[in-house]
């Protein structure tokens, strides 16, 4: 009867301990990861984002629900360079997940993968929140989600070996699509190329340099401090001189700074997904860039 | 041209390694932060602070009339390695002239154990409770509830050792338990050779749709106490008496917090809607050490509060807050007099306080603050104006819920 009843508790802890399904559960910090790691990983995996369009990834905070999330996780993939430097490490340390904790196989960061713009030559808070490896936002290049891609698909590999014939297929696949995307896209945005665009904060620097798109402000007066009104018409005098054909901001941000702006210089504001799930036509990577470039493109007009 | 296109190249590969290479060295070196606190105080009451029913201790005080500095922390923490973390903070502070270091919070943490859990050996803040972990320039009034003050002298904090354990569910749920030396108020005298407190929590937490989400807590705290003095005072006669309590002590607690923004985007707009319970219960004998001749008593007692808290930033960088804090006890003892010479003696009076908090934060950095409360703590009542600044220099916080 004893023995009984220990054998029911083992099972039950064993039954705690050990996932229920075989799926990859993989945690991503932010919903573009998750449209990338379903490209790449299909059944096998199970994903969850941390955030939705509608949240700033900076100011997150080391909710409950996340700690147990990342707890049963298998793979992290964040965006990393210090963008969920506030509540990742936080989430890491309380979970006790030895399997991905940074330096592990199953630790990803998707901005380790590629070369950086705006790497900080002073670093100093007098900047505003600057990371030191440079700007997070990378995603926003699909010239770079293609090497991320490529690192991610090496890395499912390892984590399941038993997968890879079925990751290499998918691989395959989303490349094929993927370069072909990139080249209409490429073509779609021509007219886009030297255009001044002023932004909310430095989140599309990625998706400029790809598309030769000049930044002419930045609606921040310093990264992740609010819009100010002297900041604003500081602006205005600025595209008084050289004029700029719309303001952009992410669904997350305010839209107060950039209507007041809109206002005083009668250039429009145009709101962009920044990420998947940032309006409802955007549901995968394929449909953030085809939305962005039609969205940029309607701003011309 | 193509001489300065390559000059140009040149420059930028060397800014790119220069900023690269004090990015790497950053990394081996602990986060290090510095933490000032600025304040101004105003009483409407100058008398000797009292909370009735309670005997005081640790750092239990009202806070200092007129221009003044709050602690002074300097904190570094790192990872040690790919299996500890370590944490040391250390509070600066004024006291009657004197500058006093204090070591806050030292100790070394299990990073990667396994199976959610972990372990923590050295001097740390007790996770019972919600806010009684967290330090209190994070807080989100520039005082501690005074149930915090009464209990645990503001904040309990020990020497010992806790384990955790996050039970993987899909509801966040952890328990954990502290065993710890017992020397520090609200316990005294290490006893059990300096084992003499132990700890229990359990907390629980998720989310309610995108906008909501939520955490409970219980816990229950239990010490062996040798000899814990509290606030002494001088009789007319001039002999000073330390009222000192020897017996059991325990306490049990339940925390709730619920935080809203819209969309679970809590840059533009947030609300935090918190409160805590906590009752003690003792049993023991309180002596009146330097009373001739010594003057003692049995005592049985309880000791409950609560207090109710909302924050609300309506606007990015502003919060406005309400706290209300009320206090009960009863306490029991053979000789009445000695209970009312530790300030055992509640003198018919439930304290309670009433406050108002308004912060403007110019970046996640620095912040100010203006609080006004109508304190009846004791039977003068009290208004209290604070003005306080608080910045952080060095690291980037934590974003804990």
């Amino acid at each position: 009867m004893r023995k009984g009843i220990s054998f029911f508790i083992v099972t039950f802890l064993l039954s705690l301990t050990t996932p229920l399904s075989a799926a990859i559960n993989v945690f991503a910090c932010e919903p573009e990861w998750v449209s990338l790691i379903d490209e790449l990983g299909g059944e096998r995996i199970k994903s969850y984002s941390a955030t939705t369009a509608f949240q700033d990834p900076h100011h997150v905070e080391a909710r409950p629900s996340l700690i147990a999330k990342i707890r049963r996780a298998d793979l992290v993939v964040c965006s990393g360079a210090e963008l969920e430097v506030g509540w990742l490490p936080v989430l890491l340390r309380q979970a006790s997940n030895t399997e991905i904790m940074p330096g592990k196989m199953g630790y990803f960061e998707a901005a380790a993968q590629v070369e950086r713009l705006d790497i900080p030559v002073h670093i100093d808070r007098s900047s505003g929140d600057v990371h030191a490896s440079g700007n997070p936002h990378v995603h926003l290049d699909p010239r770079r989600i293609q090497l991320i891609a490529d690192a991610l698909f090496n890395r499912l590999k390892i984590i399941d070996p038993a997968g890879s014939d079925y990751y290499q297929n998918r691989f395959d696949d989303f490349t094929q699509r993927w370069q072909a995307a990139i080249q209409q896209w490429q073509l779609q945005a021509r007219e886009l190329k030297g255009q001044r665009i002023v932004v909310h904060h430095r989140d599309w620097v990625y998706l400029f340099d790809w598309l030769g798109i000049e930044i002419a402000g930045a609606l921040e007066p310093r990264p992740g401090l609010p819009a100010s009104p002297g900041h604003v018409s500081l602006l205005k005098k600025g595209l008084i001189k050289e004029p700029a054909k719309m303001i952009v901001h992410t669904p997350y941000q305010s839209t107060r700074a950039a209507k007041r702006l809109s206002q005083i210089t009668n250039i429009q504001v145009v709101e962009l997904p920044y990420t998947v799930g940032g309006t409802e036509q955007v549901n995968d990577l394929f449909e953030l860039f085809t939305v962005t470039i039609a969205k940029l493109k309607g701003g011309l007009e | 041209m193509k001489k300065n296109s390559i000059v140009a190249g040149m420059i930028s590969v060397a800014c790119f390694y220069s900023a690269a290479v004090v990015a790497e060295q950053a990394r081996f070196n602990p986060d290090i932060s510095l933490t000032l606190d600025g304040r101004y105080g105003s009483y409407s009451n100058v008398s000797d602070y009292e909370l009735p029913g309670y005997m005081l201790g640790g750092e239990a005080s009202r806070g200092e009339q007129g221009f003044h500095l709050g602690h002074t922390e300097l904190s570094m923490s790192s990872n040690i390695d790919d299996m500890f973390f370590g944490k040391f903070t250390t509070a600066i502070a004024e006291h009657e002239g004197e500058t006093e270091i204090e070591l806050e919070e030292v100790y070394v943490e299990t990073l990667a154990l396994g199976n959610g859990i972990t372990a923590k050996a050295g001097r740390f803040y007790s996770d019972i409770g919600y806010l009684n972990n967290q330090h209190n320039h994070s807080w989100d009034f520039t005082d501690e509830p005074l149930i915090y003050r009464g209990l645990f002298g503001n904040q309990l904090i020990d020497d010992g050792l806790q384990f955790s354990w996050l039970v993987p569910t899909e509801t966040y749920f952890k328990v954990g338990i502290e065993a710890t030396r017992g020397e520090r108020f609200p316990a005294g005298g290490a006893a059990n050779d300096g084992s003499g407190a132990y700890a229990m929590f359990a907390k629980f937490g998720g989310d309610v749709g995108l906008s909501h989400a939520w955490q409970l807590g219980f816990s229950h705290w239990r010490a062996d106490i040798e000899n814990r003095a509290s606030g002494s005072h001088a009789h007319d006669a001039g002999a000073v008496e330390t009222p000192s309590f020897s017996g059991e002590s325990t306490v049990n607690g339940i925390d709730f917090v619920w935080k809203w923004a819209p969309k679970g985007n809590n840059r533009e707009q947030n609300l935090k809607i918190q409160s805590e319970y906590f009752v003690r219960d003792e049993d023991g004998q309180v002596e009146l050490i330097g009373s001739n001749p010594l003057e003692s008593t049995t005592y049985n007692g309880q000791q409950s509060g609560w207090y109710l808290q909302t924050v609300y930033q309506f606007i990015p960088r502003w919060r406005v807050g309400y706290r209300y804090d009320q206090l009960d006890s009863d306490n029991q003892g053979a000789d009445s007099d000695v209970l009312m010479e530790a300030g055992l003696d509640n003198e018919g009076h439930k304290p309670e306080r009433s406050t108002l908090m308004l912060d403007y934060s110019y970046s996640e950095y620095s912040r100010f603050r203006l609080q006004m409360s109508k304190d009846d703590s004791y039977e003068d009542s009290d208004n209290i104006v604070f003005l306080q600044y608080i910045v952080t220099l060095g690291a980037h916080g934590a974003h804990r819920f």
